[in-house]
């Protein structure tokens, strides 16, 4: 099965279980099915609670806030995590709030699907990794699907919870195959840890799986799913006695994962280092977006360079 | 303006909370029952009286929070609605308060108390104590009880009321949100206006025209007409000049009826007066603006249409005493 399989099975799965539960999106409706097709066959099935929406990001976002918060739990499809900015208000200031804010009064359960990241040459609007800026706002749960798990169990982990989430989907995972966590490398005694998360998952596995095979270095990939609150107790634990930690993430450089893993480590590790995107935006040109993306060699020559440190 | 319509016969019902005490109207030809059978939202009062008792419940205890901010009792910031409640009381009569839901923005403290008579957990709320209606988390424009919301964010309450009236759509809810001229500048406005027609939603959207935000003009911010804004989005409009609120409740009855009939979104302007400032000591305006904005305070009007006002007032004013006595002897907020 593949990862946008999986999300697709979880949400025909949910809207078979919560007979109130329903769908807003942009262009989901069938034949089309979403951008990346991940709702597809949702509104044959359930025409009246699969809902296509006018391009109007913060006013659905805002919309599916109210009608969660009066018993009908939302699922949104942004069609471009990219354009989660126009929501940030909706997000920010009245779904993520209205719970503590209204002394626990309410409840919130809405869950937003944002497909982020690059290497589809889709350019600086449409490539990004926001999720740094939706981090830390308090009331809200970023998770960051991947591969190596069961992207359709976190949708239904997040829906399960009733409070406001915020899932981030790879668009070049989509098509990937789900692999499961039992193929992530987790060698007994690891060299080097690497820290990731979503679409860098897959480019740490090669990397991991060439330093073990070229380099006899023992690297442990630890795919971080939950980002916000993070989860610093059970990375600590995933980090174990290693020395040397490398954080890797697509968005930009600086007030992001990296810095969130460096916060959970201090005083645990001796080496620490970090690859990011580029701090200006993602151009258009597909060999450019490569060349600036951590990939897999900059990430074995990273793991090397802490290797060195001793 | 394509509806102004106002229709002069007729009662209002009131509509209650289970708990509060009802009296038969029929049964009340004079004010002078006992005090433990009055209600701080008047159920028990004829139309008039009972529509005079909550603005100036809502004006006492506007005036009162600003007295405590002078005296250096309250912190943070407040807005106060005094010269509008008109529209608070006139609104929120017209709606059905055991379902249907109201979204109300910084300047809510009117409307709250025309929906909850709440009057001790706001005051509790605003002076940051333990039984405040959101035990101090929230503060004067973050409130919350049963069905009645408010959020200081400009326009952001909008699209979250059209989602709330979607949800309690198939019980026959409404939902009410309350707006500004000010308002009109934000964006997220105009698509909630979109979302609501063609989601059909049964929200009804209430612009309170005082023609000023904050201290700039509504002229240097404010193109067009307000009153024009929704027909385009195929939005039922009405639209009311006189700061009366039995008028206004009138017009809101019939707007409330459509929206609730329809399940359709409607858009009801009320040109208003803002007497207070913004905030507390913020009011820029010129002595003459003021002077008319106090020409049209709709409280003397309905004093001489109400006999016996300076007892309801009496009762009203103990109320708010009572109600900051026993704010600052609760327990202040602290986690």
């Amino acid at each position: 099965m593949r990862v946008v399989e999986s999300i697709n099975r979880a949400l025909h799965d949910l809207m078979e279980a919560d007979l109130r539960l329903v769908i807003l999106g942009e262009d989901i409706l069938d034949p089309y099915g979403g951008a990346f097709k991940v709702t597809k066959g949702l509104s044959s099935a359930y025409q009246d609670r699969v809902w296509t929406t006018p391009i109007s990001e913060g006013g659905i976002v805002g919309m599916a806030a109210g009608m969660a918060l009066k018993g009908r739990p939302v699922i949104v499809e942004l069609m471009f995590g990219d354009f989660i900015a126009l929501a940030a208000d909706q997000i920010i200031n009245h779904a993520a709030k209205f719970r503590w804010m209204y002394n626990d009064q309410v409840e919130v359960p809405i869950t937003i699907r944002a497909p982020m990241g690059g290497r589809r040459g889709y350019g600086p609007t449409h490539s990004q990794s926001l999720e740094k800026h939706f981090c830390g706002v308090p009331g809200l749960t970023v998770f960051a699907t991947h591969e190596y798990a069961d992207p359709g169990a976190l949708l239904h982990r997040a829906l399960a919870s009733r409070s406001p989430h915020l899932i981030i989907e790879n668009k070049v995972m989509y098509s990937r195959p789900v692999l499961g966590a039992g193929a992530l490398p987790r060698p007994t005694d690891s060299d080097v840890v690497i820290l990731t998360y979503g679409g860098c998952v897959e480019h740490a596995v090669a990397a991991a799986n060439k330093l073990a095979e070229e380099e006899e270095i023992a690297t442990t990939v630890v795919a971080v799913e939950q980002l916000s609150p993070f989860p610093c107790v059970e990375v600590l634990s995933q980090v174990g006695h290693c020395s040397r930690v490398l954080a890797v993430e697509e968005g930009s450089p600086g007030w992001g994962f990296a810095s969130e893993c460096a916060r959970a480590l201090i005083g645990r590790v001796k080496h620490f280092s970090a690859l990011a995107g580029p701090d200006h935006p993602i151009p258009s040109s597909r060999e450019w977006e490569d060349d600036l993306l951590p990939g897999v060699d900059a990430i074995q020559a990273a793991c090397i360079d802490l290797f060195k440190k001793g | 303006m394509n509806e102004l319509a106002i229709r002069k016969d007729g009662d209002i019902p009131a509509s209650s909370f289970g708990e509060l005490k009802l009296v038969p109207s029929s049964a009340l030809q004079n004010l002078t029952f006992p005090q433990a059978e009055r209600t701080l939202l008047g159920f028990e009062l004829p139309t008039v009286a009972r529509l005079y008792q909550q603005m100036i419940l809502i004006r006492l205890v506007e005036e009162r929070l600003l007295e405590l901010f002078s005296q250096g009792l309250l912190f943070g910031t407040t807005h106060t609605s005094i010269g509008q409640e008109a529209n608070a009381v006139g609104v929120v009569n017209a709606l059905d308060r055991d379902r249907d839901i109201v979204w109300s923005n910084h300047r809510c403290h009117g409307h709250f108390i025309a929906y909850s008579g709440e009057v001790e957990g706001l005051i509790a709320e605003i002076m940051g104590r333990v039984t405040g209606i959101c035990g101090g988390r929230g503060g004067s424009q973050h409130l919350c009880f049963r069905n009645f919301h408010s959020n200081g964010i400009q326009g952001g309450i909008a699209p979250v009321a059209v989602g709330c009236a979607l949800a309690r759509k198939d019980e026959g809810a409404v939902a009410v949100v309350f707006l500004g001229d000010g308002t009109m500048g934000e964006g997220a406005v105009y698509e909630s206006l979109n979302l609501a027609s063609v989601f059909g939603a049964p929200v009804l959207f209430v612009v309170e025209d005082n023609e000023i935000a904050q201290t700039t003009p509504k002229s240097l911010t404010v193109s067009g007409s307000i009153i024009a804004r929704a027909e385009p989005f195929g939005i039922r409009t009405f639209a009311y000049d006189g700061n009366d609120p039995v008028e206004i409740c009138e017009l809101a009855q019939e707007a409330v009826g459509y929206v609730r009939a329809e399940s359709r979104p409607c858009w009801l302007y009320l040109r208003t007066e803002r007497i207070g400032p913004h905030s507390k000591g913020d009011d820029t305006r010129p002595a003459l603006r003021l002077e008319q904005a106090r020409a049209r305070d709709p409280i003397p009007p309905m004093r001489r249409r109400v006999a016996h006002f300076e007892e309801i007032d009496a009762f009203c004013r103990s109320a708010v005493d009572r109600a900051v006595e026993s704010a600052a002897a609760a327990a202040l907020a602290r986690g």
